[in-house]
């Protein structure tokens, strides 16, 4: 299998111009997420500032907008303490596998649409995987670690405590998180990011229909809780809870080692977004300017640019505004939100629409169907719920 | 560590004979090796000292004892404080957790103590007002009214009704803004960051007003044995109507953004719950004893100032948990801002404070003319002025609950003995007992809604 195997660029003859393409790519991406997590830090304590009657960063550069630039620069030259009861190898790497883990999940987004540069063809977008959720999965998967060793290896209660939390609450979205991937891939039939963004190619307003936030409204409504449990998201945050455990798994942190984890997180909200964008919102489809020529560098380039960075700003605002507002939830209320009703939701949500799919193929009467495997995902949720045990009884028994 | 380090030895190499045995040099010589990097390893453990925790099987919770532990059974000490963002200062809370759960848990204080109650015995009693304004940091004109109180009690002055009057603005002003501040860090302690900021923002305009009247933000010193430091400023009404107003909007703005909250709700409703009986024992007071369906309220069942004639409602819920903390806390601001508005609308003529030249000063213009007022400000200031012996006790119910002034006099300048029994001290007894068997998030709503100050824990 080779990397990005739909990408038009990688089917010909690889040259000099293919690599050095490649190359310019990963580099467009990489300056391309570091530059758009600065600005959402900044975007986020500006408008956090303006919730709360407050200016917010205005001194480094024009609004303020250099202000995390400035940060960067501060926590790269500060001390860097590291604890004397400290795992010392694993504390120095820890922040390093939440950034590459970070960096890597975003290489499969699709920015935009198919372009010409230097006479290859090829779609902005790094990497078109075959595999291309699964690679998300996996790489969300992988970032657990980062935010679990660094609680581990710090030697210190709190920390320790927030790297439990972190184990847990990860562990347990990450299969509501992929059962409402499911939802969307069983109606695309492909795992291929570009793919799944092509079926939802814009061509007039009736396209917004194919757009499966649509036909998989449940999954998405899914997706974007578990999505934000996913990264620790207030009100979600339990993992660096400040009012109860400090700073949770980053308490030992200091200097540019707390600024990595720092930018991971961002990088991670960045990216999640961008999935969400890429599998419900259409990715980069929207209507282009009708009076540019069609094959223009405006419309090819610069529209399914635009349309992408718009739809990702609306959900990072959702999310500035979360917290903002929202109180955190407690560990034990995380846990039931995720496994007593995100995941049986998604299951009864694959069952349903995995009948419409097959029933729709085979030319069942979807009427009759339909219900029926309602009922029959209800049925098992019931015995699930049944056999459930009840906390307080829990408690009753132990005292 | 309670141990000597000879018994710490002894535990470390199970040597039960003591140094007897250990005449042959060698020996002891292997043993030191063995001993010095334990020694060292145990004396870097944070030592509870006098500080033990009550034994397990002591423990009383939900009307049993604590069930055994799961799994190994083992637990950690976590030290919460003095230095951690939730704990209101320097509360420092000793727990033990079985995972996330508190086993048990032990308020340790003492870290802002600074001997304020020691103080107090060395300042005249013109002086003393500014020692106690210091106490309790967030309601500075609770404690200024009840030392007035307890030294006018020994005085045996009537007050002037203006000054009676605008005491009661006052201290109703001070309530507002400390319960603004409890909104205002409650919210932030529950992860509600925004709250944080709308809390301090309104808090600044009643501070804003209280400057214009007292001419500080905090740590008045207004509120003097006598009656009060100086009239109500020109513009004082319109001030003090417009805060109302911001404040009413304000507390609409919480009641919408937390109390039907889904979340907010499932973080406080049932949390940290405590019974009246509970509350009786432990002497607790104010918002904290109303919240178990008690209407205790000093400004109604034992009327100072001129509360009897205003009108206003004692807010008590009958749950006990931190959900109804939060409520009362709420709804009380926008009974002292009825309070204030009454004060406003009744606010008598006449003087402000006692016209004793023995006990408050004479006005600034007399002291040119006359020799007579020279000395009385002089000897005023310098020595103060004489208390009958005797002793005393006055409370008043501050936004905490209720805060005493027990003062001894012996017929001098100064006071034999004064202490101050400050609400939040007593209130804090209360965390233990709610905390236990109770998570670590519960922990720090529970802290967070029994609102201690340490500067009056401590004193």
């Amino acid at each position: 299998m080779m990397l990005g195997a739909g990408d038009p660029l990688l089917s010909g003859k690889i040259d000099l111009t293919v690599v050095l393409i490649v190359i310019g790519k990963t580099v467009a991406v990489f300056a391309f997420l570091l530059v758009a997590v600065m600005l959402y830090i900044w975007f986020m304590r500006k408008v956090i500032a303006d919730m709360a009657s407050r200016v917010g960063p205005d001194t480094a550069g024009p609004w303020g907008i250099l202000q995390s630039l400035a940060d960067g620069i501060k926590l790269f030259f500060k001390e860097q303490s590291v604890p004397d009861s400290a795992d010392r190898r694993v504390f120095f790497l820890a922040p390093y596998i939440s950034l590459m883990t970070a960096f890597l999940a975003f290489s499969i987004i699709p920015i935009g649409g198919q372009v010409s540069i230097a006479g290859h063809q090829t779609y902005l977008q790094l990497a078109d995987l075959p595999i291309g959720i699964l690679f998300l999965l996996a790489m969300s998967g992988l970032g657990l670690y980062g935010v679990m060793l660094a609680g581990w290896s710090s030697g210190s209660k709190y920390p320790l405590l927030g790297s439990v939390r972190a184990s847990a609450q990860m562990l347990s979205y990450e299969a509501a998180f992929g059962l409402a991937i499911v939802g969307v891939l069983v109606q695309a039939g492909t795992l291929s990011t570009r793919a799944i963004v092509d079926k939802q190619a814009w061509t007039g307003v009736g396209s917004l229909g194919t757009w499966y936030v649509i036909p998989a409204f449940v999954a998405f409504v899914i997706f974007l809780i578990s999505a934000i449990a996913e990264t620790n998201h207030p009100p979600f945050d339990l993992v660096e809870a400040e009012q109860e455990l400090v700073g949770g798994f980053h308490t030992e942190y200091t200097g540019i080692r707390f600024a990595i984890f720092y930018l991971a997180e961002f990088m991670n909200l960045i990216t999640m977004s961008a999935i969400a964008v890429t599998l419900f919102l259409g990715g980069p489809a929207g209507p282009s300017l009708g009076f540019l020529s069609a094959t223009g560098a405006v419309n090819t380039w610069l529209m399914p640019v635009f349309w992408f960075v718009a739809k990702v700003m609306v959900l990072l605002f959702g999310t500035v505004w979360l917290r903002a507002s929202l109180p955190r939830l407690r560990y034990d209320q995380l846990m039931d939100l995720g496994w007593k009703w995100l995941i049986e939701l998604a299951f009864i949500w694959v069952m349903v629409s995995g009948v419409i799919i097959v029933g729709r193929n085979e030319g069942w009467n979807l009427i009759a169907v339909v219900p029926l495997s309602l009922l029959g995902g209800l049925g098992i949720l019931g015995v699930l719920r049944a056999s459930m045990p009840n906390r307080s009884e829990l408690v009753e028994e132990i005292l | 560590m309670s141990l000597t380090e000879e018994e710490l030895k002894m535990q470390i190499t199970g040597d039960s004979s003591g140094t007897d045995s250990g005449d042959d040099v060698d020996e002891d010589v292997a043993e030191q090796a063995v001993i010095a990097p334990e020694l060292k390893r145990l004396s870097r453990q944070t030592g509870e000292g006098s500080q033990e925790l009550r034994p397990l099987q002591e423990i009383v919770i939900a009307g049993g004892p604590w069930p055994e532990l799961e799994g190994d059974g083992q637990t950690m000490i976590i030290n919460m404080g003095p230095q951690h963002p939730s704990t209101h200062g320097v509360l420092r809370m000793m727990m033990e957790l079985d995972g996330e759960t508190v086993v048990r848990a032990k308020p340790v204080i003492g870290y802002l103590h600074t001997g304020m109650e020691k103080t107090g015995e060395e300042l005249t009693y013109v002086q003393g007002a500014t020692n106690v304004t210091r106490m309790d940091y967030v309601s500075p004109l609770s404690n200024e009214l009840v030392f007035a109180t307890a030294v006018e009690q020994l005085l045996d002055v009537e007050l002037p009704e203006r000054a009676i009057w605008m005491r009661m603005m006052l201290v109703e002003l001070n309530r507002i803004s400390s319960h603004l501040l409890f909104q205002a860090t409650n919210g932030m302690d529950m992860g509600a960051v925004n709250m944080m900021l709308y809390g301090w923002r309104e808090r600044e305009e009643v501070l804003r007003v209280l400057e214009i009247i007292t001419g500080l933000r905090m740590n008045h010193n207004f509120i003097r044995p006598g009656g009060l430091a100086a009239d109500l400023p020109d513009g004082w009404q319109e001030a003090v109507l417009g805060v109302c107003e911001q404040v009413e909007a304000g507390i609409a703005d919480y009641d919408k953004l937390l109390t039907e909250n889904p979340i907010w709700q499932s973080r406080t409703v049932g949390v940290g719950v405590i019974t009246t009986e509970q509350c009786m024992a432990l002497s607790i007071t104010g918002p904290v004893l109303r919240s178990t369906g008690f209407p205790w309220d000093l400004r109604k069942t034992q009327p100072y100032l001129a509360y009897d004639q205003v009108d206003f409602d004692v807010i008590y819920t009958d749950n006990g948990d931190c959900y109804d903390r939060y409520r009362i806390r709420l709804f009380e601001v926008l009974e002292s801002v009825k309070i204030v508005r009454q004060c406003v609308a009744k606010m008598p003529g006449g003087d402000y404070r006692v016209q004793d030249k023995k006990i408050t000063p004479p006005p600034r213009a007399r002291i040119d003319e006359s020799m007579e007022a020279l000395i009385h400000h002089f000897k005023l200031f310098t020595e103060g002025f004489r208390v009958p012996p005797g002793e005393t006790y006055a409370r008043v119910e501050s936004p905490r609950g209720e805060i005493g002034c027990y003062l001894v006099s012996d017929g001098t300048g100064k006071p034999v003995r004064m202490h101050v029994r400050g609400p939040s001290f007593y209130n804090l007894q209360a965390i233990s007992p709610m905390m236990e068997g109770r998570m670590v998030a519960d922990a720090v709503a529970i802290i967070s809604t029994c609102d201690p100050i340490m500067g009056e824990v401590d004193r």
